[in-house]
């Protein structure tokens, strides 16, 4: 119930930031709308615990044309990633306050329109609104970076949309070609997907479909050279959704339909699967060492970490699984930091070049202080976020195959390479003229940036809780790969 | 029975005086910051001790053998009903001695800083940091898991960077601390796939567990084999590169000498007296299982201890700054414990290393603590590292001149000090298990007390150097902890370490080896007696000595060049070959083949251009029929 509610009411606040004039209410009733949208999925998380291990669903009754149930169901993985979306969001709106845009109103709506689709996505319980909810996504956030973005935005964002759009008509034969297959009468629910069992060439192509859309998505090398172009000409509040959590979409598609529906192939494909994701954490780690632009390399090291999380998806093992659903709140909360602390940079300076920087931390000693922190999270020190994420994922990944999780390793000696040699340029050395005048932290960056951190050791210290929520899901997944055709 | 619940504050205390300081040590004076975090520690340090009486004298020992008490425990991540991972605290002798190291350490460092680091920018800072890695150090030796144990050696290495890098102004200390925490971490690889390793064979963690002698851990492992050697070997290989990444072992040993950018009461307590050991003390801890169920690793434990304690002693004859020098010294001296634990059998008197180990990590803290103080003394008078700025200062420093001849005559194992006591039972045990080693250590010896001498008369005696303004002694509150030291340094040799800390946890009698014990001290007092002919007063000996032995003298002064490989490789193999050509690459293969697709498209498109009606429902009916075209190629015309 209370999902559909939350949908609604973002499309109605998104409506509304449509139909308002501009002024500079704006941002303030974007701001309000998301932070109720936060409190509606608080209760829901409320709900939700009171009723486990069951779960919460929507359904209408409308529109059950072709087998299309208008139907929303919450597991733990739901939950989990509706929260990271919905804490997030008002973080970001929240994030651009001190930025002048231009037509207000569009930038907001747009904002919460994606906000209402990711919800969409990770809440939906068909397969086609799953896939509606999932193309919906792209249509903001392809205006906020070609109305909002930098340089070469419009080329730029068709590349993008290229791209996405190539990885989503796969995906859509693929649904198609299952949904065709589904026992009785025809559905797209995702309990009749389960049900089918396909044989095992034809899990190979599908297994190729989806893998990638959502490669695409993820991004998983070699399917990446979207990504760093897309987040380096985004807003930065577009690069925050992108990375935050839209690329979420593709991790969450993996597995909920690649592991049930290709148990097989996983067997026989999972293995390179895993490969290209490790050899994507290396070599984007190894690029990301050459980058000057923080954008840039806010971008690779990002993919870096991702590529991670993939490959203990296809590893498939209830530990990586487990990491992996951990990593993916944790990867969204550390990515929106690094994007923040860029913007707070860039406010500064209007530089975003590594080389330029230096001596910030002379400078703005408190703003150095949360930087490292957000730092440690990304480089996975223990009892901060990512340490838990990173460690169930090699633990997962060793259990598949002892060789793979110790190249897998290099992320962690890597991720300290190039992150503390980043940190080193742009926030230790000697002050450059671009940081002469760096005021420290006010205190508006200072409340969005405390979420951020009690986020990075709460789950650190204390992921039991995360951990419990998620664990029935992983254990209905792995359940559902052990399914054999003859 | 006491319940030793308590003892989780010994670490928790330095935690929130960190959390304090760091939280509000901008409010106060800077001083108070210096104030708290000693009470914190002091506290800290009187719990230690008092749980060591407990311990060693009143409850640890059932039945003639000492226990392991897990004194507090809580679950923090559960996989299975056997696998999981608690944080709590475990006693045991070792535990128990490091706390007693660590606390008592800390507690002169920080007393000594109060003086140190007076007026220095950052002070706040300087303890809030301090308090973190004493908390992170005295959680990593009271691990009762090796995975809690993985956890705090990575927040010590984050310490250990901050410090290094406290004056971050400067370019050269933020490059040691980078370089320290990247070189660590690149062995922490090796630890954390070895855990999992170790993990995945026994299906535990915990220590207590896996160290059991008669236990299920022990007897697997010998099973599978790789390249020639079982798979626990393998593990415990990978789980001692982070034991050496750490504790400085060659080739990993590189970021210590830079480590000492960092203050020099911070190379005090991290780089000689505790983080440094704790290499030592995984291997320690693990003993069990290496002497059982894997004695190839435990050699090469032995060997690489050997290695290092020799390469080391050699550079460190011929470097002139004096922080350098006791790096290198310290290498050399943890080389020690390594050897001493990889000549080690268990039980009993075959348990000798092991105990030697431990009663050189006890002694060796107490006399390297006092040698990097003293140094920190000598800095502070002349504003120098450099040993050419000294000479002839024991006029001017007469505390800080008697101490530190204390602490040069305890490591060079001049009897009846600490030092001789401690080296001797290492001795013993190499001589009685590997002659070769033996002979590395016996050598070792003699380059040891040659080059403190070196180090102490270049400093005191000899001729008064050109100074700004007459050195003065330091305040006393830097020399308390230099004279506690002191005294520590002499009597602490006289601690039974055989009825205390043994592998088995039983007491054993040894009486002293006279056949080695005295070779082992005249060797010491020929290297003091040839430091004394060298540079007692300016001879020109040593210029002729480096000229004959042009090639051994240049490796030495330059550390054998190894940094310079390291560099080669990172900079111009890693940045310059791989890095640049890839980013490269995606730049322009990966992502032009991409893009030139589009161009294809783009060039087509404009050539049927003709389709571009601008009406959304013909771009939809287009695009609708085209899926469905397509589902029904590959559902009917596929067929699979």
């Amino acid at each position: 119930m209370l999902t559909g509610i939350l949908i609604i009411f973002l499309f109605i606040v998104s409506l509304l930031l449509f139909a308002l004039p501009n002024s500079k209410h704006i941002k303030t009733i974007a701001l309000l709308g998301s932070l109720a949208a936060f409190g509606i999925s608080i209760a829901m998380l409320f709900q939700f615990l009171n009723d486990c291990p069951c779960v919460l669903t929507f359904n209408p009754d409308i529109l059950q044309v072709l087998g299309i149930n208008f139907k929303l169901s919450i597991d733990g993985l739901s939950i989990l990633l509706i929260l990271l979306t919905t804490f997030l969001t008002p973080l970001i709106i929240f994030s651009s306050f001190e930025n002048k845009r231009e037509k207000p109103r569009a930038f907001y709506a747009l904002i919460l329109l994606m906000e209402m689709s990711l919800v969409g996505v990770f809440a939906a319980s068909d397969v086609l609104l799953f896939y509606i909810f999932y193309e919906l996504a792209l249509i903001p956030i392809y205006f906020i970076i070609a109305l909002w973005g930098g340089k070469d935005a419009k080329k730029i964002t068709l590349k993008f949309f290229i791209y996405t759009l190539i990885g989503s008509l796969l995906m859509l034969v693929a649904i198609l070609y299952v949904y065709s297959l589904t026992p009785g009468v025809h559905s797209f629910a995702f309990n009749s997907f389960y049900n089918v069992i396909l044989t095992g060439k034809a899990q190979s192509w599908v297994f190729l479909a989806f893998f990638i859309a959502f490669a695409i998505k993820i991004p998983i090398f070699p399917f990446h050279t979207w990504q760093p172009d897309t987040y380096s000409t985004a807003p930065t509040q577009g690069s925050m959704l992108l990375a935050g959590i839209m690329l979420k979409m593709g991790l969450y598609g993996l597995i909920r339909f690649v592991l049930p529906l290709c148990p097989v192939a996983m067997k026989d494909w999972g293995f390179y699967a895993i490969l290209l994701s490790i050899i994507g954490i290396i070599y984007s780690s190894l690029i990301a060492i050459k980058q000057n632009e923080m954008k840039r390399f806010i971008a690779y090291s990002s993919m870096a970490h991702v590529g991670l999380i993939a490959a203990g998806i296809f590893a498939g093992t209830f530990n990586s699984l487990e990491g992996s659903i951990i990593q993916m709140i944790s990867h969204g909360i550390n990515v929106f930091g690094l994007f923040f602390i860029y913007e707070i940079i860039v406010r500064r300076t209007n530089n975003g070049n590594i080389s330029s920087l230096g001596g910030i931390a002379s400078k703005a000693p408190i703003f150095a202080i949360f930087f490292m922190l957000i730092l440690l999270g990304n480089i996975a020190l223990p009892l901060t976020n990512s340490f838990v994420g990173e460690f169930l994922l090699m633990l997962g990944i060793f259990e598949y195959n002892a060789y793979l999780a110790f190249f897998a390793g290099f992320t962690i000696i890597l991720g300290a390479v190039y992150m503390l040699w980043m940190y080193q340029r742009v926030a230790y050395g000697e002050v450059k003229p671009a940081t002469e005048n760096f005021h420290d932290l006010t205190k508006q960056e200072i409340i969005i940036l405390i979420p951020i951190i009690i986020m990075i050791f709460w789950i650190g210290i204390y992921p039991s809780l995360f951990l419990k929520i998620a664990e029935p899901v992983v254990r209905n997944i792995i359940s559902m790969t052990n399914i054999i055709p003859n | 029975m006491i319940d030793f619940g308590y003892t989780i504050w010994i670490p928790l205390i330095p935690i929130l005086m960190f959390l304090f300081i760091g939280l509000t040590g901008h409010k106060y004076k800077p001083v108070i910051s210096g104030y708290l975090g000693t009470l914190g520690l002091l506290t800290s340090a009187a719990l230690s001790y008092y749980t060591a009486y407990q311990y060693f004298f009143n409850v640890g020992k059932v039945a003639g053998v000492y226990e392991k008490i897990i004194g507090f425990n809580v679950t923090w991540l559960r996989f299975t009903d056997t696998l999981h991972i608690d944080l709590g605290t475990l006693l045991d002798p070792i535990s128990v001695m490091m706390l007693v190291v660590i606390t008592t350490i800390s507690l002169m460092v920080h007393i000594y800083s109060l003086g140190y680091m007076k007026g220095e920018k950052g002070f706040a800072r300087f303890y809030a940091v301090l308090s973190l890695f004493s908390f992170s150090m005295l959680g990593l030796v009271l691990a009762t898991n090796i995975f809690q144990m993985y956890i705090f050696w990575e927040l010590v290495g984050v310490s250990s960077y901050l410090l290094i890098s406290f004056y971050y102004e400067k370019p050269s200390a933020v490059a040691a601390g980078k370089k320290a925490f990247i070189v660590t971490r690149f062995a922490d690889l090796g630890f954390l796939i070895g855990i999992l390793m170790l993990s995945f064979i026994t299906g535990t963690f915990d220590f207590k567990t896996l160290t059991d002698p008669n236990g299920a851990a022990i007897m697997q492992g010998g099973s599978a084999a790789f390249l020639g050697l079982s798979v626990m070997t393998w593990a415990l290989l990978l789980i001692f590169i982070g034991g050496a990444g750490k504790s400085a072992m060659f080739p990993l040993h590189i970021w210590l000498p830079d480590a000492m950018e960092g203050p020099t009461p911070v190379s005090a307590l991290i780089h000689a007296a505790t983080m440094v050991v704790a290499g030592v003390y995984l291997v320690a801890r693990l003993f069990t299982i290496f002497a059982l169920s894997a004695p190839v690793a435990l050699e090469i434990v032995g060997y690489v201890g050997g290695i290092t304690s020799l390469f080391a002693a050699v550079i460190a004859c011929t470097q002139n700054d004096i922080k350098r020098v006791l790096a290198f010294s310290t290498m050399s001296q943890i080389g020690y414990m390594m050897l001493a634990l990889g000549v080690s059998g268990y039980g009993g008197e075959e348990g000798l290393g092991y105990m030697a180990s431990m009663f050189h990590l006890f002694t060796h803290a107490m006399f390297k603590a006092l040698l990097f103080l003293g140094a920190g003394a000598i800095i502070h008078a002349v504003h120098s590292n450099n040993m050419t700025d000294m000479g002839g200062l024991r006029k001017y420093l007469p505390w800080t001149n008697i101490t530190f001849l204390i602490a040069c005559l305890t490591i060079a194992g001049v009897p009846p000090l600490s030092g001789f006591w401690s080296k001797d039972e290492i001795l013993v045990a190499a001589f009685e298990h590997n002659k070769f080693l033996f002979a590395i250590e016996f050598l070792v010896a003699g380059l040891t007390a040659f080059y403190m001498f070196r180090l102490y008369f270049n400093v005191f005696w000899g001729k008064d150097r050109h100074y700004h303004h007459a050195p003065h002694e330091a305040p006393p509150v830097m020399l308390f902890p230099l004279v506690f030291l002191a005294i520590a340094s002499i009597f602490s040799g006289f601690i039974p370490f055989t009825s205390l800390v043994t592998s088995d946890g039983e007491a054993f009698h040894v009486g002293t080896e006279w056949i080695v014990a005295i070779p082992s001290v005249l060797i010491g007092l020929i290297g003091i007696a040839i430091a004394w002919i060298f540079y007692k007063k300016e001879t020109a000996i040593p210029d002729k000595l480096a000229s004959s032995f042009k090639l051994l003298y240049k490796g030495s002064l330059n550390k054998f060049y190894i940094d310079e490989i390291y560099l080669f490789v990172t900079k111009k193999i890693i940045f310059a070959l791989i890095s640049k050509p890839i980013a490269w690459f995606d730049r322009h293969v990966i992502d032009g083949f991409m893009n030139s697709i589009a161009f294809v498209t783009n060039f087509a498109s404009e050539k049927i251009k003709g389709m571009q009606s601008g009406q959304l429902q013909q771009y939809a009916y287009v695009f609708v029929s085209g899926v469905v075209i397509l589902a029904f190629v590959f559902i009917y015309l596929l067929k699979f």
